[in-house]
């Protein structure tokens, strides 16, 4: 617009010529596609694109010639600088793609070295087993009940139907302590005494803990160990309902061929009362029955004691070993790993068991 | 209990062809744990076969006599073996294993050279056949046993098949073959004799053979006995007899030793034998009055007490009954009179006399499980049978028998509550046939009113029946069924704390471990707990595993060591442990709970009276670290585990636990296991939870740790439960951020001042973080310099610069205002 009023000049317009133009985007073509990186492109830029570039001064021309002719120019040089300028942008694209592709080139590393600057700890596999065993009881509808590990004799024994003369409550068994009516409890049970004592049915609870016995420490006992019990008390609850449970339990332990098998067996606290197999089909040396826990209907002295009536309820009781059932379906050979606290022990089994 | 198949297979008709898998099975759902099965003749592979040794060269120039022999084996050549006994000679038959053949324990005998020689398989002695100890010599057979070359097996005896089955202390009956029996003729429906009907006992008469006077008819209630005199002192139990009582474990001792054991294997009615000649005056079975003494046949003298029953003589107590028989009145060699005791005796007493004198004998063991009452006079004429058929004699006519025995009761049986419990759907005629099986009388129809047999006291109540239903029914025939859900609340809020505090130690580099809570007395001093530090206060085992460790941890942090220790040993350097576990905090009062019986509910006050003496037991949580918490790697030098380390993990827990960092506190504090000036008690709303930092020198000294080892305990359960958080409003407009370096004293807790500056810098405040920390010459001494990063923001309008520096001013005061703080550089 700068130059509308300028005179005429025959020779400035030397450069509206259709050659002249066809030339000047040709030379700019080339040049563009010459330029070998982004520095380059640039400084070629304004020899081409700029003030003084052909298709700029061909611009000025315009005014220079008669109004007849001016847009007819005008249209030339606007094609032409359109191509100059698409020739600049598709020849930066492809620039700025090489570019890029080489930087990817260069900041590459060696992705395998190791960045364990804060190495991951571990749970201990028996706290994620419990807790794998509960979460499966929980979705079934149960609560997962807790009671003291220095527990009252008579929730441990007492309560359970195990009466003052059971060889179990002498010390070869069970530990005693220096205040009179307490025991470290010999299983989970009081836990479900405490239950029992606490609510009334429908009771569906699994009691997960530590228990203790006075057994030295070797490759398959532990004075110090884990159990899981379960206890149902219902309406119309029979060993049906017990059978089931395992079955159910057995197969989210140990997969879809897993199944439970009794052995007809006594408990003080059960009755019916029975030992139980599970078929493991992935133990370490080829599957096979499994002594997994013992079972049975809650006695009905068990219900009297807590006050619940047995002619009404009836239920059923299961407890396992947690450290057993590790060992089989998790190959350990030796209860002294799960004891010792050995980092590599634990370290093997990261957050899942 | 253990005996052998054959001996079964005389009163149960079990199938010819028998496998012991079958066997194993029916043993197993019968109730009977089943500890082995062992075929004799299985044990032993290949060719045992009758050898006659022809020649015997002995060789010489060898540590020890060798001899080198030829035997015929009854097949080709004679074979060449070498053999290290001497205890035979030319022409003995021996029982020789071919190569080939295997002996038990998985020993194979091949064709070898040894001493110069080639040999031909071995020649057997019965410790290598399995069939006892004996190592002495080889089996020199009697001639005539075989000829050369037949199967040995049944020459040498390696032809039974040996059961050892566990009995559950509810079955009484099934520790001896007239009950094993009984039970495998159910799992078999095979034809039953039952031992006890063989012979015709004679009853009572009204002379008695010898005066006894039954005083306590609870701890006895049935005396029998019977008298033999004249009996040959030399005579010898059968061999049959000999072999199935070391089949079931029993020494052979004396012909009428023998036959009580043989007969308590038989029957399950434990006896007594008493040389006749060695009682003086009558017998008293009476309670022993206290401190009485009397040495039991095993030399031991013993001291009686009051619930002990005792059979005595005017000497004094010469039986302790029921358990063991007396020295003074035993049979002993040379006895040719002898009176046979068969009583029956309360099993309560017979458990606690047991216990009581650790004298667990076989008779122990039965009585305690319960014997069938009425098979005293059955046992004494089969032992008068057995007695004078092997050693002659005279049997006294007069039959000594008092009966106190009552009847079992009667028990009423809803027909409907097997069906009730089992969930197969019994009828109330499966239910009187199956009881009926197990020799109940079973009358009535609603109820059934079921009388048990005689050896059945395990049976008292309708239950009782229901499992006998479920048993004989078959339990593997029970359906599997779930039951309908009734909806559960799951885990608690206390137990989801203890697993998101688990996984968060663990993510953060934590190793769980799980230790003993035993603790030793010394712990205490180790961690330099104060003279009346309550933590010294602990529950005491009084029958310790170790009595190096008989308390009960108060603290998780020696167990923890003693867990970081056992790592270190095993060459571990960079330790970051956890433990979650319970802790044991007796009360002060030591009072015992009350009386509480199990007929009724225990009252509430009973109830709470009981739990008021549980000593509480808080769930801990506790870390210990040492070593390099970030290892050094490629990309330069680790960073060694400190206090700050410790600290860190308690926020790291409480975070997990639902406590937002403004709820915490941590402040400076001394306490024992830790460092002075590096301890630090965590608070939450005000109240100490717990404390953490680096262990006091003396603690690493005392457990030879590493320095610097730091820990962190807290108490799990003091912590408040994660409340339902409120969303904050979030702002969408931009922060403001401003930089402050604050010096202060260098005994200003860093943590103080950035409370001072959150107080002072208001609502406008969004956070504050130090990123840095200098002390230097030119801040003097005893200053420090705590630089801050201070955003804020406003959540309606961009803060103006005149707002954001008014704020900062604010903060700024309050640090002067509370700790003399003063700009740097202004």
């Amino acid at each position: 617009m700068s130059y509308r009023n300028d005179p005429y000049d025959p020779k400035q317009a030397a450069l509206l010529d259709p050659a002249a133009l066809e030339a000047a985007v040709d030379d700019a073509r080339k040049a563009f596609d010459a330029a070998s990186d982004l520095d380059e492109l640039a400084t070629l830029k304004s020899a081409h694109l700029g003030d003084r570039a052909p298709v700029s001064l061909a611009r000025r021309e315009i005014g220079s010639l008669p109004p007849a002719a001016k847009s007819d120019a005008g249209k030339r040089v606007n094609l032409a600088r359109q191509s100059v300028q698409g020739a600049y942008d598709s020849r930066l694209a492809e620039l700025e793609i090489e570019r890029a592709a080489k930087v990817l080139v260069t900041e590459r590393v060696d992705v395998t070295l190791p960045w364990d600057r804060r190495p991951r700890g571990a749970r201990h596999p028996l706290t994620t087993l419990m807790e794998h065993m509960g979460d499966l009881f929980a979705g079934m509808g149960y609560d997962i009940v807790e009671g003291p590990e220095l527990e009252l004799e008579w929730a441990n024994f007492d309560a359970l139907n195990i009466g003052p003369d059971n060889a179990v409550r002498g010390s070869m068994d069970t530990f005693y302590v220096d205040l009179p009516g307490l025991v470290m409890r010999t299983h989970t049970s009081p836990g479900q005494v405490r239950t029992m004592l606490t609510r009334q049915p429908p009771i569906y609870v699994v009691s997960p803990g530590r228990a203790y016995r006075s057994d030295e420490l070797d490759a398959t006992h532990s004075p110090v160990f884990h159990q899981i019990e379960g206890l149902v008390v219902d309406e119309g609850i029979t060993m049906a309902h017990l059978r089931g449970t395992l079955d159910h339990f057995a197969r989210a332990m140990f997969g879809p061929d897993a199944r439970t098998r009794w052995r007809p067996h006594y408990f003080p606290f059960t009755e019916p009362s029975a030992e139980f197999d599970v078929w493991f089909a992935q133990h370490r040396d080829g599957p096979r029955w499994v002594e997994w826990g013992g079972c049975g209907m809650v006695n009905p002295k068990v219900l009297v004691a807590a006050g619940i009536d047995p002619e009404r309820y009836s239920g059923f009781a299961f407890g396992m070993g947690v450290e057993r059932t590790l060992m089989f379906r998790n190959g350990v050979s030796d209860m002294r790993d799960m004891v010792e606290g050995d980092v590599r022990f634990t370290a093997n089994f990261g957050m899942e068991v | 209990m253990k005996t052998s198949l054959s001996w079964l297979r005389e009163f149960v008709e079990l199938p010819a062809g028998l496998t012991a898998e079958q066997l194993d099975d029916a043993l197993t759902n019968a109730g009977m744990e089943v500890e082995s099965i062992v075929d004799q003749a299985a044990t032993v592979r290949g060719d045992l076969v009758v050898g006659r040794v022809l020649t015997i060269e002995e060789l010489t120039g060898f540590k020890k006599p060798i001899r080198f022999t030829t035997v015929d084996v009854g097949r080709g050549e004679p074979q060449e073996i070498v053999c290290g006994a001497r205890n035979f000679a030319e022409g003995d038959l021996v029982a020789v294993i071919l190569p080939g053949g295997e002996l038990p324990g998985g020993f194979k005998i091949g064709a070898r050279k040894t001493y110069g020689r080639n040999s031909n398989g071995m020649i057997c002695s019965a410790a290598e056949l399995g069939l006892s100890g004996d190592h002495s010599g080889i089996i020199v057979l009697p001639e005539g046993a075989a000829e050369p070359g037949a199967d040995a097996r049944p020459v040498v005896g390696l032809s039974e098949v040996l059961v050892e089955v566990e009995i559950t202390p509810d079955r009484g009956y099934e520790m001896s073959l007239r009950g094993m029996a009984r039970e495998l003729s159910y799992a078999f429906s095979a034809a039953y004799t039952d031992p006890a009907t063989l012979v015709t006992a004679p009853g009572s008469t009204p002379e008695v053979p010898y005066e006894v006077k039954l005083e306590d008819t609870v701890g006895c209630d049935r005396f029998s006995a019977r008298v033999v005199r004249g009996i040959d002192p030399d005579a010898q139990s059968p061999e049959w007899m000999q072999k199935r009582l070391i089949a079931a474990g029993i020494r052979a001792i004396s012909l009428p030793v023998d036959i009580t054991n043989y007969l308590m294997l038989e029957l399950g009615q434990p006896m007594h034998v008493f040389d006749l000649n060695r009682l003086s005056g009558g017998l008293v079975v009476r309670r022993a009055k206290p401190g009485e003494k009397l040495t039991t046949l095993d030399g031991v003298a013993r001291v009686l007490d009051a619930e002990d029953m005792v059979i005595c003589d005017e000497t004094g107590p010469v039986s302790l009954a029921a358990v063991m028989g007396g020295e003074t009145s035993e049979w002993q060699p040379g006895t040719v009179d002898v009176l046979l005791e068969a009583a029956h005796w309360d099993p309560v007493m017979v458990g606690r006399t047991a216990r009581r004198h650790k004298l667990f004998s076989e008779a122990a063991k039965r009585w305690e499980r319960g014997v069938d009452p009425q098979l005293t006079l059955v046992a004494l004429e089969r032992a008068v049978q057995i007695l004078t058929e092997h050693a002659g004699g005279t049997v006294d006519e007069r039959v000594l028998d008092l009966d106190h025995v009552v009847a079992p009761a009667t028990i009423e049986l809803d027909p409907a509550l097997p069906a009730k419990r089992i969930g197969l759907a019994y009828d109330a005629e499966q239910v009187t046939a199956l009881l009926s099986q197990i020799g109940c009388t079973v009358t009535g129809v609603a109820p059934l009113e079921v009388t048990p047999p005689t050896w059945r006291p395990d049976l008292l109540a309708p239950i009782d029946l229901v499992e006998e239903v479920a048993r004989l029914g078959g339990y593997n025939d029970i359906p599997s069924l779930l039951p309908p859900a009734r909806g559960g609340s799951g885990s608690t809020p206390q137990q989801r704390r203890r697993r998101s505090v688990g996984r968060a130690l663990a993510e953060n580099g934590y190793v769980e471990v799980l230790s003993y809570p035993f603790v030793a007395p010394s712990a205490a001093d180790q961690l330099g707990y104060p003279a009346d530090d309550p933590r010294r206060s602990a529950v005491r085992l009084t029958n310790p595993l170790s009595e190096q460790e008989p308390l009960l941890r108060t603290s998780l942090l020696p167990t923890l060591l003693g867990t970081l220790k056992r790592n270190l040993g095993r060459g571990h350097r960079d330790l970051a442990l956890f433990e979650t576990g319970t802790v044991f905090l007796p009360g002060l009062t030591e009072i015992a709970p009350p009386v509480m019986g199990v007929d009724r509910r225990p009252t509430e006050q009973e109830w709470t009276a009981a739990n008021t003496i549980v000593p509480d037991q808080p769930w801990h949580l506790a870390v210990a670290l040492t070593g390099d918490v970030e290892p050094a790697g490629w990309w330069g030098p680790g960073r060694a585990a400190s206090w700050a380390d410790a600290i860190e993990a308690a926020r790291i827990a409480l975070s997990a636990a639902g406590v937002t960092a403004e709820r915490i506190t941590v402040g400076a504090d001394e306490l024992a296991p830790w460092h002075p000036g590096r301890c630090a008690a965590i608070s939450v709303d005000g109240t100490v939870v717990g404390h953490a930092g680096e262990l006091h020198p003396a603690v690493v000294s005392a457990y030879e740790l590493p320095k610097r080892t730091s820990v962190m305990e807290l108490d799990l359960d003091a912590l408040p439960l994660p409340p339902v958080t409120q969303a904050k409003r979030i702002s969408s407009f931009p922060p403001a951020l401003i930089d402050v370096a604050l010096v202060v004293d260098s005994s200003t807790a860093a943590a103080s001042v950035e409370a001072a500056l959150t107080d002072g810098a208001g609502e406008l405040l969004e956070s504050v973080a130090l990123f840095d920390l200098y002390e230097s010459d030119q801040l003097g001494e005893g200053k420090k310099s705590l630089a801050y990063k201070l955003t804020f923001r406003a959540p309606d309008r961009t803060l103006t610069t005149e707002e954001t520096l008014a704020a900062r001013d604010a903060a700024v005061a309050a640090a002067a205002d509370r700790f003399g703080a003063t700009l740097r550089g202004a």
